[in-house]
């Protein structure tokens, strides 16, 4: 008789699935983290692939859990393999508790594997015998599923949800491809060749599930987004595709432009005949969009920017992960003139500082950037509802009278704005410097009247910075510090050295730098960076502006995010070394 | 009621940049004639202009103006006509700027087809820069770059326009100051993207396209020329020998561009009198709860 397997503990399980380019990984993703969100789990999913249309290896990482769960975590305890191939970039990570549900038409795994723990099921044949191999994701779903022991109820309906506009054809055989996964999962919990033991969260009911792209999507919308202009490239088209979904609902124009010099020099347009615009991108395209931010620099124009930063320089990996962009935004543009960047952490974060972004860049006419990245974008997680009470759409332009200038010069440097065709005024912008009405001029005394009322914005944009969340112990003697996608594989890593001595203090804005971040970093007895780059650009930044050297980095710039566990290794060997 | 005089749309105290005797001159004073005669007030009128001599006009005029990068005023023009279409939009630039550093937008404005007005100063030549090449310089044109002549075939903006089936495709020159007037009005009330390529002296850094050459080597398409034939209009675009003047071609069958915006959009409202709509909101983030 063969022996009971236990993958993973009541509070987490880890699935993986693995498969080529085009055999349905992200269809799997999307089902089964709805289906088992739907059942009261928490789950976590994220995936990473390569940058091609078929064939290669994808692989996407599903954590199901008692509790809240949201990082990537290396460890696997179920692996679905659609495709034996698919394994090999994944490898490392098998373990002998792992448990592989290998497809059984693709024989050879215990040569290739001969230390894993298999179960062969027939995806492929039952596919076949359904009518097209490419149902066997939807069997794999049902196998899962199954082995939840989740109402097959539920379960149906979701994928006739899912294919709801296909043809009935469609939907009946992945219906059926459905049910005979679910009874493939029954029968292994019946034959007690295995059981999931991971308990349910009721709190699930009420949450909602979405991934990094739908949070930054939704902010933007809430934050009264109107104009989205952009150029295709990963990661950053989810949003185009997710605003040009919802256009018609929310009365927005989406255009994809020729190139990110068009995108950006339309969204200028857009604001300044009254719209609230945004560019979406990634860094090369962004590179294309720098001599325009300067003209927003220069013209004064509220601009909001979701840059979703992968690994460069030039094309780099097109599909990966890495937060080496900060520099990029910083600096961007030529000339000096004031800027704010955010960097979500949690979901909730993409949501609450898209919109607030646009607040901001409507109130301050200066770019606004939202810094996220293919982590962030690519991960779900379910998390409680956002809450629109708490959100406001600030407008601030004006009807304007028939003496209008617009840059009219005043204590704080903030001219009121504004638009062409509202108002009895002329608004006149010029990317040359210029005078009060925004004409030419050569005027030096002028020139200089005019630098310091732009860079007086800075000082106000200072007084409304959000302050970094410290987590942990507030007597810490050990501090670790992060910013952007990496919150919750922090969290989570601290939380597993168990130190009592240990907090993370994490920004979401990066710039203006909150004057806090003096007096945390100086209780401190250790240091300690944590960044998904080569180089710790937040670090010589927090030098830069407080003098303050963090000692201990902790880098990682080969393309993939963190892991959870491999985060909790280098803490413990850091801080172990007293 | 009175008619609109050209008048509204004067400066006062304003300090020209432009070299005596320039193409410019006739090209600001005719420009101002035609929109005061299509009575086109001030502040519902937008120009839009990039970097150089001739993108300098809307700094000469009493109206709304985005005079942003160079090569770049086509997009900015696009999304200002779709965020507000009851604007007057003409974007206004030099050769090099609108067929140079901004060729890309140039193809896809027309692509686009907003409703908007593109008027291109081309002397063949760049002036602010001091006399380089530019791309309508003709073969063989020395300059102290192109120190043995220019050797690149040169752009040809109206074959161009008429190739990407453009809404509505012109050349004037500015010699004749009441045909460009007449050109440009048409080209205004034009119901989307209407291209008027101006010939236009250098005085200063182009002594081969004088006025004398230009009006030695043009002539006006006359009645025989149809507009609305495609092919009759790509075959004068590319006459060499004699350059035609006039309306090469029009298709008004397009839509525009805020049209299809409008149409996805569900919506003609303005964006600037846009609300986010919180209880569409409210239930879009509930889907995200799941349903089974």
């Amino acid at each position: 008789m063969s022996k009971l397997r236990r993958p993973g503990s009541r509070d987490n399980v880890s699935i993986v699935l693995c498969g080529q380019a085009g055999q349905g990984i992200q269809t799997i993703e999307f089902l089964l983290t709805k289906i088992l969100k739907l059942a009261l789990y928490n789950v976590f999913a994220t995936k990473e692939y390569m940058s091609r249309i078929r064939g290669g290896a994808n692989s996407t990482e599903i954590r199901v859990s008692s509790k809240p769960v949201r990082a990537f975590a290396n460890g696997i305890d179920i692996l679905i393999a659609l495709d034996r191939g698919a394994l090999t970039h994944i490898q490392d990570r098998i373990a002998p508790q792992t448990v592989i549900l290998a497809d059984k038409s693709d024989a050879g795994y215990e040569s290739q594997y001969p230390k894993c723990d298999l179960i062969y099921v027939p995806f492929t044949e039952i596919a076949t015998q359904i009518g097209n191999k490419i149902y066997s994701n939807i069997v794999a779903v049902g196998t899962i599923a199954g082995l939840f022991d989740i109402d097959p109820g539920l379960v149906t309906n979701c994928i006739k949800r899912f294919f709801s506009a296909k043809s009935d054809h469609i939907i009946q055989r992945n219906t059926a491809a459905v049910r005979q996964g679910l009874r493939i999962g029954a029968e292994l919990l019946k034959s007690l060749k295995i059981r999931i033991e991971v308990d349910k969260d009721p709190a699930v009911a009420d949450h909602i599930l979405l991934s990094g792209t739908e949070a930054v999507a939704l902010g933007a919308i809430a934050g009264g987004c109107n104009f989205l202009s952009a150029y295709p490239m990963s990661p950053s088209t989810s949003i185009m595709v997710f605003l040009a979904k919802h256009a018609e609902k929310f009365g927005i124009i989406v255009e994809q432009a020729e190139d990110e010099i068009a995108a950006m020099n339309m969204v200028i347009g857009a604001w300044y005949a009254g719209a609230r615009a945004m560019a979406s991108t990634s860094g090369g395209g962004f590179s294309l969009m720098t001599e325009a931010l300067s003209l927003a620099g220069m013209v004064e124009s509220p601009v909001v920017i979701h840059l979703a930063q992968r690994p460069g320089p030039a094309t780099g990996l097109p599909t990966r992960t890495e937060q080496a962009d900060l520099n990029l935004a910083l600096y961007a543009g030529h000339g000096e003139f004031p800027r704010i960047i955010f960097a979500p952490g949690k979901l909730e974060d993409g949501f609450y500082l898209t919109q607030k972004a646009f607040n901001l860049a409507d109130k301050y006419q200066l770019p606004v950037f939202i810094l996220t990245d293919q982590y962030f974008i690519d991960s779900y997680y379910n998390t409680p509802a956002f809450d629109l009470s708490a959100v406001k759409n600030e407008k601030h332009i004006i009807r304007t009278d028939p003496d209008y200038n617009r840059y009219h010069l005043t204590e704080n440097g903030i001219s009121p704005r504004g638009i062409p065709g509202w108002g009895k005024g002329l608004v006149c912008l010029d990317s040359d410097e210029h005078d009060q009405a925004g004409h030419i001029t050569e005027d030096l005394a002028l020139r200089m009247h005019m630098v310091d009322k732009r860079l007086k914005k800075a000082v106000s944009i200072k007084t409304e910075t959000i302050p970094p969340e410290l987590t942990g112990p507030a007597d810490y003697k050990n501090l670790v510090v992060c910013w952007g996608s990496t919150y919750n594989i922090v969290h989570e890593a601290v939380r597993n050295t168990s130190r009592d001595d240990l907090a993370f203090l994490h920004f979401k804005q990066l710039h203006p730098l909150h004057e806090a971040t003096v007096d945390y970093l100086r209780k401190a007895r250790k240091t300690i960076i944590v960044e998904g780059n080569a180089t710790g650009q937040f670090a010589a930044l927090i030098k830069l502006q407080t003098g303050i050297d963090i000692e201990n980095r902790i880098l990682k710039y080969n393309g993939l995010n963190f892991s959870v566990e491999e985060l909790t290794e280098s803490l413990k060997s850091l801080l172990d070394k007293e | 009621m009175k008619p609109m005089n050209a008048q509204v749309f004067e400066m006062t105290d304003i300090d020209i940049a432009w070299c005596p005797g320039c193409g410019n001159f006739t090209i600001l004073k005719v420009l101002k004639q035609a929109l005061a005669e299509l009575e086109i007030d001030p502040s519902d009128l937008v120009l839009v202009s990039g970097i150089g001599q001739a993108a300098k006009t809307p700094h000469y005029f009493r109206t709304n103006l985005f005079d942003g990068l160079h090569g770049r005023a086509l997009p900015p023009a696009t999304a200002i006509k779709a965020a507000n279409p009851a604007l007057t939009v003409i974007a206004e630039s030099g050769d090099g700027d609108m067929y140079g550093e901004g060729g890309n937008h140039f193809l896809h404005a027309i692509r686009r087809n907003p409703d908007i007005t593109n008027i291109v100063h081309n002397n063949m030549v760049y002036g602010l820069t001091k006399g380089q090449a530019s791309p309508t310089s003709r073969k063989g044109f020395v300059t102290p770059v192109q120190v043995n002549g220019v050797f690149l075939e040169p752009f040809d903006p109206i074959a161009v326009a008429v190739a990407l089936n453009a809404s509505f495709v012109a050349r004037a020159y500015c010699g004749d100051a009441e045909q460009t007037k007449q050109i440009f009005k048409k080209a205004i009330t034009h119901r989307g993207f209407a291209l008027v390529d101006v010939f236009q002296p250098c005085v200063t850094y182009n002594k081969l396209n004088t006025y004398n050459w230009f009006r030695e080597n043009c002539y006006y398409l006359d009645h025989t020329h149809d507009p609305f034939d495609r092919d009759a209009a790509f075959k004068k675009s590319t006459e060499t020998e004699k350059l035609p003047l006039g309306i090469f071609y029009i298709n008004s069958e397009k839509a525009t561009f805020e049209t299809n915006v409008e149409a996805n959009r569900k919506s003609r409202q303005p964006l600037y009198q846009h609300e986010p709509d919180i209880e569409k909101m409210r239930s879009l983030i509930e889907t995200f709860k799941g349903s089974a």
